[in-house]
């Protein structure tokens, strides 16, 4: 193949330029993709493409003027690419007579192009222009915007015009001009759309850490603390709620099986029944010992269920689940009572006339109940079945660790829900907590 | 592959043509635009200083584009309010031409789609719907003419002010409506990332690499 037609090496015209309206020298730093340029001593803003760099427009800067954090002319990576700081503008919006203002540094590399860092009182954004055309679902309530398979809701709409600028713009900038600049977020992304005439530019910022910023360019200092939630900040909690809803479910399932494993080699196995009665009107020694009886398996609980016939009455039972070998004795008393009648709320109840009681911890081996029953005198007869289960599933325990489990996610999702309610406090589509729906 | 030649019929200096469909060419001694015809090559006029541009593509720029390599050849550079841009004239080793914008780097690729029927003229959000997808208007421009280098699969030289309508889809494609002719000419291709498309021999910028 021949050379020929190759143009040499091109130089990048640099050029060496003063401002008409000072004097001062001015850097340009995008070579000829440069618009407009500033001039940082005397503020006027100059037409970079006419070789005489008329002067567009001058603005007063003495009482605001802005320095920007990362100072023109300085070099970080972004993304692997290396970017030079080449503009600065600050932009501010009206929301109900109050101003809020935002910067935005124009970054810039030969190849690559332009790229955007924007920062709110703490809060950074890594921009570029949007190369496929968003879908916006406008019938919507709040607003959406469909980009690239993601879904994107409508945040603010609001006028900001440039109140500040330093430096050069590939586009034509003037301090005063105003655009319609409305977000949609997605965090930690957010799109962006300003519309001038019937043109409407899209771009899409990804949320940066102030400290990820000083690293890339190389600040000396510590980045200034971001304050509030802000818009396309993504919540410390998302993934974890996710995570922690998982992780619950998780161990729920492994609840259930636990507790069906147990449920199905469970004894569950009667292994007493004694049928007694108890006056209260006799005096004299009212306890008595069962016959013994035999407590297999390993070492597991027993239920004691009280089946009586008590109506309006009360009883009071001293158990003793003695072990005949070694005389290791379980003591327990369970007082049953059940009340029951009608007054001017209609009919009523307290109580009941049986009881169960799960005895923790029994090895095997014979084993009798020593019983001691007690009642008011006077109430008389009363009968009741002592019935002695070996190894009961006991559900308690299951409904304590749900509960356990249940707690953590609970709470971590109130949590995020409160970063949600700050984040869309700031927009146009307050979250209403108390009444009412989304306007 | 043989490239043909001729002399300049201005200075006598050999022009090569890289691509054998290539119409039309710019002597690169004295800037004569040079257009074959069936034995030799015809000035037909002269190109002017070019504009100072930032373009990191120059001729003999190559990349691969679709497993396609490609080499720049020639470009068409127009001027509009907010500066100027490129289309840089590619050679596509299947022996294809195709072109790459490149406006304030940002870079499309889009290859002549004929055939489609096209509207007389649009505006901004008019959507239309070639080869089953939709493409919406999301720009027109009014720009002129500034200058050419290297070699057109074309003649070009004469213009002055020419209408672009530049289209968009939900999926980076793009399209353009060159409006510069009577019948209005479409180009199909997508958006493309500077780093997707592998390019070699790129111009330098001092400080940067």
């Amino acid at each position: 193949m021949s050379a020929g037609g190759r143009t040499p090496p091109g130089k990048p015209q640099t050029r060496a330029l003063n401002c008409p309206g000072c004097g001062a020298a001015l850097t340009v730093r995008s070579f000829n993709n440069a618009v407009t340029i500033v001039c940082d001593s005397c503020h006027s803003i100059l037409d970079a493409k006419d070789p005489n760099l008329q002067i567009l427009q001058q603005f007063k800067a003495a009482t605001d003027k802005d320095r920007p954090h990362i100072p023109l002319g300085t070099r970080g990576k972004i993304r692997g690419t290396d970017y030079e700081v080449i503009g600065f503008e600050r932009r501010t919006i009206h929301v109900e007579g109050v101003a809020y203002s935002w910067h935005e540094y124009v970054l810039f590399n030969p190849f690559k192009g332009f790229r955007y860092l924007t920062e709110y009182d703490g809060h950074w954004n890594d921009c570029s222009t949007l190369k496929a055309l968003p879908d916006v679902v406008s019938f919507s309530s709040p607003p959406k915007v469909k980009y690239l398979g993601e879904t994107y809701k409508h945040f603010q709409t609001a006028r900001a015009s440039t109140s500040f600028v330093l430096g050069e713009f590939p586009w034509q900038v003037r301090v005063g001009e105003s655009v319609e600049v409305s977000d949609y977020v997605s965090p930690p992304r957010v799109l962006s759309s300003e519309q001038t005439g019937n043109e409407v530019t899209w771009s899409m910022g990804e949320y940066m850490l102030g400290r990820d910023v000083w690293k890339a360019f190389r600040l000396p200092g510590s980045p200034p603390e971001a304050k509030g939630v802000y818009e396309n900040q993504p919540s410390p909690m998302s993934g974890e709620v996710k995570s922690i809803w998982l992780t619950f479910a998780f161990l729920l399932l492994a609840l259930v099986v636990l507790m069906i494993g147990f449920d199905l080699s469970a004894q569950n196995k009667d292994v007493f029944t004694g049928y007694y009665k108890y006056d209260s009107n006799q005096r004299g020694e009212a306890s008595f010992v069962t016959d013994d009886f035999e407590v297999k398996g390993h070492t597991s609980n027993v239920e004691l269920k009280t089946t009586t016939d008590l109506n309006n009455r009360w009883i009071y039972l001293n158990y003793a689940l003695i072990n005949e070998t070694t005389g290791q004795a379980f003591d327990f008393g369970r007082e049953v009572s059940y009340y029951h009648g009608y007054d001017s709320d209609g009919s009523w109840s307290e109580g009941s006339a049986n009881d169960a009681v799960a005895v923790p911890g029994v090895p095997p081996g014979r084993y009798y109940l020593r019983v001691e029953p007690e009642g008011d005198p006077g109430h008389g007869m009363t009968y009741y079945t002592v019935t002695v289960k070996r190894d009961v599933p006991q559900y308690s325990f299951y409904a304590i660790a749900l509960g356990a489990l249940l707690l953590p996610a609970i709470l971590l999702s109130w949590r995020a829900l409160s970063f949600e309610h700050l984040r869309w406090a700031e927009s146009d589509h307050p979250m209403i907590s108390t009444s009412g729906g989304d306007e | 592959m043989t490239q043909p030649t001729a002399p300049c019929p201005n200075c006598g200096a050999q022009v090569v043509f890289r691509w054998s469909s290539s119409v039309q060419t710019v002597c690169e001694y004295c800037k004569s635009i040079l257009v074959r015809t069936d034995v030799d090559l015809k000035k037909v006029g002269e190109v002017a200083d070019l504009p100072p541009d930032s373009s990191p593509i120059q001729i003999g720029t190559e990349g691969s584009y679709n497993h396609k390599a490609f080499t720049a050849i020639g470009r068409i550079i127009y001027e509009y309010e907010q500066g100027n841009w490129n289309e840089w004239h590619l050679m596509l080793n299947d022996g294809t031409s195709g072109w790459l914008s490149d406006a304030q780097d940002e870079y499309a690729i889009s290859f002549a789609a004929p055939g489609r029927k096209l509207p007389d003229q649009c505006r901004v959000g008019d959507r239309f719907v070639w080869d089953n997808e939709g493409y919406e208007v999301t720009t027109i421009t009014k720009a002129h003419y500034r200058g050419v280098q290297g070699e057109l699969p074309f003649q070009y030289w004469d213009k002055t002010d020419v209408i672009f309508a530049d289209l968009r889809s939900l999926t980076g494609k793009f399209a353009t409506i060159d409006y510069s002719d009577e019948q209005p000419a479409l180009y199909l291709g997508e958006m493309v990332e500077f780093d997707a498309l592998g390019l070699k021999n790129l111009r330098t910028f001092e400080g940067w690499s």
